[in-house]
């Protein structure tokens, strides 16, 4: 492990030297420290700074502040009621001790757990830019079916994140160029030819809140995930749904994959088939099958397809049935 | 003789230990402090096959580090049975992960760092790592594990196959598995003057002292090993591994003591794997089920080191009386990390393949798969057969697969057979009468975690007839009377054995102090006995994402005398646990290319969590196996994962009417089926 200087952030516009970054919850960054993959020099350790909130909008919505604890935030009444799907993502992901410590930004910005990446003397194009990626010839088997490159693979491991997808969130970012606002769906980024950036962050910008909209389809929303153990293993396809049924027809319709991608994958083509067709299982798998057309699996990775299709339609179907 | 009042045998005491390791009093072999302590961190090959030339270390990073070793300048070694244990003594690497240098420091971080940043000059050569029943380098080994023939054969095996009603003929394979113990390997090692001391964390104290003695040129008396507790092995601490010879030889060199503890990745490399196999079996059969013939092919690997068989076929030998029977296995050495033991070898994967085809076998003959196997079961088993199935509620079952259904869930039930052998293995121990403190029982046996330690107080307490409380066990140091190693599923019989005999020398003799060998009447022991049981499962398929679940597991036994309800309970479920895990979840992935088990970690090598574990449950016959031991017991460290895995498999095609072949069986292979 290499040695590395640690301080307290005292505010928001303290900025970050080179070979400086944030430290919060520490679940996944202090990991890749051990491993020599993260060999940051100075650690910022912005868990101090008032950002631990769950409140309110002023037009509706709420904003969760960036320190709020997976744990909490699961637990949180308005989001248990306004927005399960993301309660149940939440507590889909990690142990309950992982969900004690990891916090809201620090699970967007965690990174993938790619087995290559995750040891630093194998060639990895994310952690070493130009050594390759051994994944595509070699275990691919919860790597990317979709939005991947000749570059990389990587999945992106957040459970959370895809609920925020599906939900239209907005991250809310402070920096030494100001504060600005992006769409959850814009923060990470596809690999292309540089692999090694994860997201649209800036050197130096923090995630400070994460913004969930009025959104009324989201009340009736779901998170599925499929894995390879009962419990304390990453997605190996993941669902998250919201939908408004009138008159039997899709009327309103949010649908992001998970562990597809390098992102949270949102399904816009799915819902654009969605809406206003007749909300039947039929329908629900022509709309999979829109998203699931880009799709390019390799060889070891085709189930995918098959199991977004399926978690989709029955994901769905629940969703229809479920009137409260 | 047993004083018929005291009835500590039989009784479900507590673990003696528990409270210590609850609250953290207890020491494992990393935990005990040292003055001046310096601390190792092995760097691994990167590549699985070469040579190589030169260590160059950063000089930023030297400012903690006590020396950098590697075969340029490491002290030699004598020659051990074992080659991994020639550490750092030659430029050839024969696979990645092996230890090429270590680095030891004033500072765990320290250590690790300059270990990280090291470079290696390596020539790389191609390399062959992936098994394949039709490899060219294949051969028929000398023996197989557990030093036994690499082939047999009885009858006529290919007429009696010919001329069969009904046959199968199927391939089953099963991957590396990777043993992962709580607690990795560890060593703090210390020279006191010429003698070595070593908290280690193994499974045979004795043992890995002798070892130990060979490598550093010392009689087995100057080494001393201190393994009080132990978190677990699983097989992979039953011999001496790298991580103590490195760790002695770093404290050799910097005149400290040195703590080497494997990092998690280092437990898939260095201190050995299941190896995978790959089974055809054949089986001949009357139309009403009586066995005619069996032929169980095995291919499987080993390294260029060292040549281990793993020996599915073995099982075989002795489940089930057939007259025309073959068993055979070739290995490929690979540049591969060396295959060991690890929980049932032999047993654990070749019973896979045995019951389930048997199973498929039964579906052919349209027989229940639990009369079937009673037409071949010994008393014993049969037993198990019978009761397990009135326990687990196995009668009236629809033999037909998929037709069971709720809500997204297919629900399917499954059976097989177990077994492992009953072992002991020679052992003394000592007994000392302390007065008004009771008395004193020592033996170099090892405690993994099982009960070993509770269970000896409680044969003791009988035989002395006193309460256990009047016992003190002194275990897990090879200063005590010599003891076998723990495994093998062999402790109780042949420690207890060994307590037994000396309690009884000291009550006979009166003195106050006695000491028993038993070499002599286990030289005189049956040679062929075997302890028997039955798995049941149901497990249930998610319809949507091919998810598996177990529902119930339930394992009933034919182990000879249970002397601990409580500790037997935990070593079966245990067993059966990791059985779950063979079947459903364990899988080391191999990356061809690098040569890598790319998974090293236990984020990414699964296990069975707390939630994949629902009903389970374990019984046993409890009846004396007298003429085995002075207890009456069998082994039961093993069993538990012989049969278990491919109760499940069963269930899932009974399930589902998908037969997965392949372990383990997840979603992605049945998903495409279901």
């Amino acid at each position: 492990m290499k040695t590395f200087e640690y301080r307290t952030a005292t505010g928001l516009a303290d900025g970050l030297e080179p070979g400086a970054v944030f430290l919060a919850g520490g679940t996944n960054l202090v990991d890749l420290m051990k491993l020599g993959v993260a060999t940051p020099d100075v650690l910022v350790d912005v868990t101090r700074l008032p950002l631990d909130q769950v409140t309110e909008l002023p037009g509706g919505g709420v904003r969760i502040g960036s320190a709020v604890r997976n744990s909490d935030l699961a637990a949180d009444r308005r989001i248990r009621t306004g927005y399960p799907v993301l309660s149940q993502a939440l507590l889909a992901g990690a142990s309950g001790q992982l969900r004690n410590m990891a916090t809201t930004g620090g699970n967007l910005l965690q990174r993938t757990r790619c087995r290559y990446f995750m040891d630093a003397t194998m060639p990895c194009n994310k952690h070493l830019p130009g050594s390759g990626c051994p994944a595509r010839e070699g275990d691919h088997r919860n790597l990317a079916v979709l939005g991947g490159s000749d570059a990389c693979i990587a999945t992106h491991p957040s459970d959370m994140a895809v609920a925020l997808a599906a939900l239209d969130a907005v991250v809310q970012i402070d920096g030494p160029a100001g504060s600005r606002s992006i769409p959850v769906t814009d923060l990470h980024r596809l690999p292309g030819d540089t692999p090694e950036r994860d997201t649209a962050l800036e050197h130096g910008e923090l995630i400070t809140a994460v913004d969930l909209p009025v959104l009324p389809v989201a009340a009736r929303s779901a998170y599925r995930k499929a894995r390879d153990r009962a419990s304390y293993a990453f997605a190996v396809g993941a669902v998250a749904a919201a939908l408004e049924v009138k008159d039997g027809l899709v009327h309103d319709v949010r649908l992001a994959f998970g562990a597809v991608a390098p992102k949270p994958w949102r399904a816009l083509a799915a819902e654009q088939a969605l809406r206003g067709q007749p909300a039947t299982r039929e329908s629900f798998l022509a709309a999979a099958d829109a998203e699931l057309a880009a799709a390019q699996p390799l060889r070891d990775n085709a189930y995918k397809v098959t199991l977004i299709r399926n978690l989709t339609a029955a994901t769905l179907s629940a969703l229809t049935g479920d009137v409260r | 003789m047993t004083n018929t009042l005291s009835r500590a045998v039989g009784s479900p005491l507590a673990r003696l230990e528990g409270p210590a390791k609850v609250s953290g009093a207890a020491r494992y072999a990393a935990e005990y402090p040292q003055d001046q302590m310096a601390y190792a961190w092995i760097v691994p090959s990167p590549v699985p096959r070469g040579r190589l030339d030169a260590v160059l270390t950063d000089p930023a990073e030297e400012d903690d580090v006590l020396v950098v070793l590697w075969h340029g300048n490491a002290p030699h070694l004598e020659k051990s049975d074992d080659p991994e244990l020639a550490v750092l003594q030659s430029d050839r690497i024969a696979y990645r992960g092996q230890p090429v240098a270590l680095v030891v420091a004033r500072t765990l971080e320290g250590a690790r760092r300059a270990a990280q940043v090291v470079q290696l000059d390596i020539t790389a050569e191609d390399h062959d790592v992936e098994l394949r029943a039709d490899h060219p380098d294949l051969h028929t080994p000398d023996e197989v594990v557990p030093g036994v023939p690499a082939d047999t054969a009885t009858g006529d095996v290919d007429a009696a196959l010919a001329t069969a009603p009904a046959t199968v003929d199927v391939t089953y394979s099963t991957p590396a598995l990777h043993n992962n113990p709580m607690e990795p390997h560890a060593t703090i090692a210390r020279w006191d003057g010429e003698d070595l001391v070593l908290y280690d964390s193994n499974q045979h104290p004795s043992g890995i002292a002798k070892t130990l003695g060979t490598v550093f040129g010392l009689p087995a008396e100057r080494v001393h090993v201190i393994a009080e507790h132990i978190g677990g092995g699983f097989g992979s601490k039953g011999s001496a591994r790298p991580n103590a010879v490195l760790a002695a030889m770093g404290s050799w060199v910097t005149g400290r003591p040195v703590q080497l503890a494997l990092p998690r990745q280092a437990m898939f490399s260095m201190v050995g794997h299941r190896a995978p196999t790959v089974q055809r079996i054949r089986i001949g059969a009357s139309l009403d089920g009586e066995l005619t013939a069996i032929d169980h092919e095995s291919w499987t690997q080993t390294s260029r080191l060292f040549e281990f068989v793993e020996s599915p076929g073995v099982v075989t030998r002795s489940m089930y009386p057939v007259p025309n029977l073959r068993t055979s296995h070739r290995v490929v050495p690979l540049d591969v990390p060396t295959p060991r033991w690890m929980r049932g070898p032999g047993e654990a994967p070749g019973m896979v393949a045995l019951e389930c085809a048997l199973d498929e076998l039964a579906i052919r003959l349209d027989l229940d798969p639990v009369e079937l196997r009673a037409r071949s079961a010994n008393p014993g088993y049969l037993s198990c057969l019978r009761r397990g199935a009135e326990r687990f509620g196995w009668s009236g079952r629809d033999n037909r697969p998929r037709q069971r259904r709720e809500g997204d869930w297919w629900i399917g039930t499954g059976m097989a057979g177990a077994t492992y052998p009953a072992n002991a293995m020679p052992s003394t121990a000592r007994v000392r009468a302390l007065g008004h403190d009771g008395y004193e029982v020592a033996i170099g046996a090892a405690d993994l975690g099982t009960g070993a330690r509770t269970i000896l107080a409680q044969i003791a307490a009988d035989e002395l007839g006193v309460p256990v409380d009047d016992v003190h066990i002194r275990i897990g140091d090879s200063t005590l009377p010599v003891a076998s190693v723990a495994g093998g599923s062999s402790g109780s019989a042949s420690w207890g054995w060994a307590v037994t005999g000396a309690c009884r020398a000291l009550r006979e003799s009166g003195d106050d102090e006695a000491t028993f060998d038993t070499t002599e009447l286990v030289g005189k022991m049956p040679t062929d006995r075997h302890a028997y049981g039955a798995h049941f499962a149901e497990v249930r398929v998610d319809a949507v994402t091919g998810e598996v679940r177990v529902s119930r597991l339930f394992g009933m036994y034919d182990t000879g005398r249970i002397l601990n309800p409580r500790t037997a309970r935990s070593q079966f479920i245990g067993g059966m646990v990791m059985g779950i895990g063979m079947a459903l979840h364990e899988e080391s992935v191999l990356d061809p290319a690098l040569g890598a088990w790319v998974n090293h970690d236990l984020a990414e090598y699964h296990i069975p969590a707390h939630a994949d574990v629902e009903q389970i449950d374990a019984e046993w016959l409890d009846e004396p196996a007298a003429d085995l031991n002075p207890m009456g017991a069998k082994g039961i460290g093993e069993i538990g994962i012989v049969g278990s895995p491919a109760a499940i498999v069963n269930a899932v095609w009974h399930a589902t009417g998908v037969r997965i072949r392949d372990l383990p069986v997840r979603l992605d292979k049945l998903l495409p089926s279901l």
